[in-house]
C-alpha cells in the first residue's frame, strides 16, 4: 500500500511537471512573455515620462509666477516704500484671479502686517531660497511653494503660491497612470495570449500536416491563409518541400515499379527459353543454344543491376572522394579512335573536333562512361550513312562535350523525362537498351556540378531532328 | 597449374572447381577464410581465387592482407558480389591482382586466372615478342610477319602487344577493354570486335595461316598453330 501511495504522489509530481514544462517550453508562451515584457516596459516608460514632464512643467510655471510677483513687489517697495508695498499686496489679494497667491509681510518683530497666511511658516528661515512647506490659510491647511525676502528695516516679505491643487493633480495623475498601467498589463497579457494562440494555430497546421504525412497521407499540404504573411511564406516553403519529396517518392516508386517490370521482361524471356528447351529441345545443340540465350538474358539483367547501382553510387556523391585534376582531351581522343572505327564499320562517320586542353576536376572513369553512353546512343539511333558530330572544347568556365546525331531525336515534351531511370522514348521502344544510359550521364553531370542539355541537332532541311547532347562540366581554372 | 579456390557458396565453388579441372588445372578448395589462409600460406599455388565475404572470422580482404604481409606474392583474383567501384578499389589496394564481380561467366574467370599466372612468368623486361612468324619489337615499336613489315596505329600496336603477351590464352573483351583502353565498364557497342577485325585485316588477311582466333562465347586468342 505505501508503495502504491508513493507511486501515486510521484505520478502527480510528474503530471505537474508535465503541465508546467510544456508551458515553459512552448515557443508560443516564450514569445508571448517577451511580447508582454516589451509592452509593459514601454508602457511604464511612457507613463513615467508623462508624469515627470507634466509635474515638472507645473513646478517651473509656479516658480516663474512667484519670481515675477516677488520682483514686482520689491520694485513697489523700492519706489514707494513700505506703504506702496502694503497697498500692492492688498490689491493683489483682492484680485479674484489671484486666488492661489500667497503673501505675508511681517515687521521686524515677526508680527504680520498684511497677508493671507495665518503665521510665518515654520521651517522657512533663509531668504532667496525655494521652499515647499505646509501652511495654514485662514485656518485651512494647505501646501505652498514660497520664497522670502528681507528688507533693510528688518521686515520680511514672503511670496508664494498655493500648490494644494497641484498635489491633488499629482494624486489624480498617479491614480490614472496606475490604472492605465494596469490596463496596459492586461492588454499585454491579452496580446501575449493572442500571439500564442496565433503561433499555436500556425504550428498546429504544420504539425498536423506533417503528422498526416508520416501517417501516409502524402497529398496533405499546410493550409495557406491567403493573407500573404510570413506564416503563409513558411507554409509555401513547407509545401514546396513536400511537393519535392512527393516527386522523389513518386520517382522511387516509379523506379521500383520499373525495376520490377523491366526485370520481369528479361526474366520471363529467359524462363520461357529454358522451359521451352526443356520441353521441346530435340537435340543437345538446340538445348545448349537455348541455355546460352538464357544466359545472355540473365547477363542483361545483371547489366541493369550494375547500371542502377552505378547511378545510385554516383547520385550518393561518394565518388567525389576519387576526384582528381585531369585533362579530358587525351581520353576523348582515345574514345574517338575507339568509336570512330565502329562508326566506320557501320557505314557512319564520326566527325570529331577536340580542342584541348580540357582541364576539369573529376572522375575520369565516370566521364568516360558518360561520354561512352552518349556515343553508344548516337551509334544506335543514327541512320545508315549518318554523321555523328563529336566535339569538345572549353568555353570560359565550362568544358563542353557535344555529341549530335541525325537520328530520330527525342520529342521536346519527352526531354525532361529522358534522364529518368528506365524511361524509353517513342523511338527507342523497339531498340535494345535498358533506359538507364542518359540517367547515368545526367548523374555524372550533376556529380561534377555540370549539366546535361538535350536538344535538336537539326541545322537545316534534314528530315530527322536528331539529338544534340551537350555535357557541360565546370572547367578547372588553369594557373 | 595449381589453383586454390576459397569460396563458401557451394554451387559457385563446385562450378568453378569443375571448370578449372576440365581446363587441366589442379584445384584445392576450401569454404572458409581460416583454412584458406592456412593453405595459401603453407602450400605453393600458381593462383588463388578468393571470395570476399567468407565465414570463419577471416574475410577475403583480411586473408589477402595477412598473406601479403608474409611476402607471399601468389597472384590473387577476387571473386565477389560486392561490385561497387569502391569495393573494387579496396580489393586491389589490399594486394589483389584482379577483381571479378559475381555473377560472372566461367570463360571470363578462366581467362583472367590464366592471364594472372602468365603475368607472373613474364615479368622480365622483354624487348621482343614472337608468336609463330609474327614478331614485335617493343623498342623500335615495329611489327613484322615473316619478311613483311606491318604498319600499325599506336592503339592497334598496344592491342597486339596485349594479345601477344597473352599468346596461347583466351583474352576476353572485358580484359581488352581494361588492359588496352582502360575502360572499366561494358559499352553497349561491340567496340572491341571492330578493332579486332581491323587488326586481323592487317596481321592475318594477307597470310595463309591465321593467328588471331575467335573463341566462341569467350573472346580471342593469338596462337601459332591449331592445337
Amino acid at each position: 500500500m505505501p508503495a502504491r501511495r508513493q507511486s501515486a504522489t510521484n505520478q502527480t509530481v510528474i503530471r505537474h511537471r508535465r503541465l508546467l514544462r510544456p508551458l515553459v517550453r512552448s515557443a508560443g508562451v516564450r514569445f508571448a512573455l517577451a511580447y508582454a515584457l516589451v509592452f509593459g516596459v514601454s508602457a511604464f516608460i511612457l507613463a513615467f515620462s508623462i508624469w515627470y514632464s507634466t509635474l515638472g512643467l507645473l513646478q517651473r510655471q509656479v516658480e516663474a509666477e512667484v519670481r515675477a510677483d516677488e520682483f514686482a513687489l520689491l520694485e513697489h517697495q523700492e519706489i514707494g516704500g513700505m506703504g506702496a508695498l502694503t497697498m500692492a499686496i492688498a490689491n493683489r489679494m483682492d484680485d479674484p484671479s489671484n486666488a492661489n497667491a500667497i503673501y505675508l509681510l511681517v515687521d521686524q518683530t515677526g508680527r504680520p502686517v498684511i497677508g493671507n497666511l495665518d503665521s510665518w511658516p515654520r521651517g522657512l528661515a533663509s531668504t532667496q531660497v525655494w521652499y515647499e512647506l505646509p501652511v495654514r490659510r485662514q485656518g485651512v491647511a494647505s501646501v505652498a511653494v514660497m520664497r522670502a525676502d528681507l528688507f533693510p528695516d528688518g521686515s520680511h516679505l514672503l511670496v508664494g503660491r498655493d500648490v494644494q491643487a497641484r498635489a491633488e493633480l499629482r494624486q489624480i495623475l498617479r491614480d490614472a497612470l496606475i490604472w492605465a498601467f494596469g490596463i496596459m498589463v492586461a492588454l499585454g497579457a491579452f496580446g501575449a495570449l493572442l500571439i500564442r494562440s496565433l503561433f499555436r494555430r500556425v504550428f498546429q497546421d504544420v504539425a498536423e500536416t506533417t503528422r498526416a504525412i508520416s501517417r501516409g497521407e502524402l497529398s496533405r499540404r499546410v493550409p495557406i491563409s491567403g493573407v500573404g504573411d510570413e506564416f503563409d511564406e513558411l507554409a509555401v516553403v513547407i509545401n514546396d518541400m513536400l511537393e519535392r519529396l512527393g516527386r522523389l517518392m513518386d520517382g522511387v516508386r516509379q523506379v521500383s515499379n520499373a525495376i520490377a517490370h523491366d526485370l520481369r521482361t528479361p526474366v520471363a524471356r529467359a524462363r520461357t527459353r529454358l522451359e521451352d528447351a526443356s520441353l521441346h529441345a530435340r537435340s543437345p545443340e538446340a538445348m545448349s543454344a537455348a541455355i546460352e540465350r538464357a544466359i545472355l538474358d540473365l547477363d542483361g539483367i545483371t547489366g541493369i543491376f550494375d547500371a542502377l547501382l552505378r547511378i545510385a553510387e554516383i547520385e550518393a556523391g561518394s565518388r567525389r572522394a576519387a576526384f582528381a585534376d585531369i585533362d579530358l582531351a587525351p581520353m576523348l581522343r582515345d574514345m574517338d579512335e575507339l568509336y570512330g572505327a565502329v562508326a566506320e564499320e557501320q557505314g557512319m562517320k564520326l566527325i570529331t573536333e577536340i580542342n584541348g586542353p580540357l582541364p576539369i576536376t573529376g572522375d575520369r572513369q565516370l566521364v568516360q562512361q558518360a561520354v561512352a553512353n552518349l556515343l553508344d546512343n548516337a551509334l544506335k539511333f543514327s541512320p545508315p550513312q549518318g554523321q555523328i558530330m563529336f566535339q569538345a572544347w572549353r568555353r570560359e568556365q565550362v568544358v563542353e562535350i557535344i555529341i549530335a546525331d541525325r537520328g530520330p531525336g527525342i520529342a521536346e515534351k519527352d526531354r525532361v523525362r529522358a534522364t529518368e531511370r528506365f524511361y524509353r522514348g517513342e523511338a527507342a521502344r523497339n531498340t535494345q537498351g535498358s533506359g538507364l544510359g542518359l540517367s547515368l550521364v545526367a548523374a555524372v553531370a550533376q556529380l561534377h556540378g555540370g549539366t546535361l542539355y538535350l536538344g535538336d541537332s537539326r541545322s537545316g532541311g534534314e528530315a530527322a531532328p536528331g539529338l544534340r547532347a551537350v555535357l557541360s562540366l565546370p572547367a578547372r581554372p588553369v594557373r | 597449374m595449381r589453383i586454390l579456390v576459397v569460396e563458401d557458396d557451394k554451387d559457385v565453388a563446385a562450378f568453378v572447381v569443375k571448370g578449372l579441372k576440365e581446363a587441366g588445372h589442379a584445384v584445392e578448395h576450401t569454404d572458409n577464410g581460416r583454412d584458406g589462409l592456412f593453405l595459401a600460406a603453407s602450400e605453393n599455388f600458381d593462383a588463388i581465387i578468393l571470395d570476399r565475404m567468407l565465414p570463419g572470422g577471416i574475410d577475403g580482404l583480411r586473408l589477402l592482407e595477412t598473406l601479403r604481409a608474409q611476402d607471399n606474392i601468389t597472384p590473387v583474383l577476387f571473386l565477389s558480389a560486392l561490385g561497387a567501384v569502391d569495393d573494387r578499389v579496396k580489393g586491389l589496394k589490399a594486394g589483389g591482382d584482379d577483381y571479378l564481380t559475381k555473377p560472372f561467366a566461367f570463360a571470363e574467370l578462366l581467362a583472367r586466372v590464366e592471364a594472372l599466372t602468365r603475368r607472373g612468368k613474364t615479368d622480365g623486361p622483354a624487348t621482343k615478342l614472337a608468336v609463330g612468324d609474327l614478331e614485335m619489337d617493343l623498342l623500335s615499336r615495329s611489327v613484322r610477319r615473316g619478311t613483311q613489315k606491318i604498319e600499325l596505329q599506336p592503339r592497334e600496336f598496344r592491342l597486339l602487344e596485349y594479345l601477344m603477351r597473352h599468346a596461347g590464352q583466351v583474352v576476353t573483351r572485358t580484359m581488352l577493354l581494361e588492359g588496352v583502353w582502360d575502360y572499366h565498364f561494358d559499352p553497349q557497342t561491340n567496340v572491341i570486335d571492330v578493332h579486332i577485325s581491323r587488326l586481323r585485316q592487317k596481321i592475318d588477311k594477307p597470310f595463309e595461316q591465321p593467328l588471331l582466333h575467335t573463341v566462341r562465347n569467350a573472346g580471342y586468342m593469338l596462337r601459332a598453330e591449331e592445337p
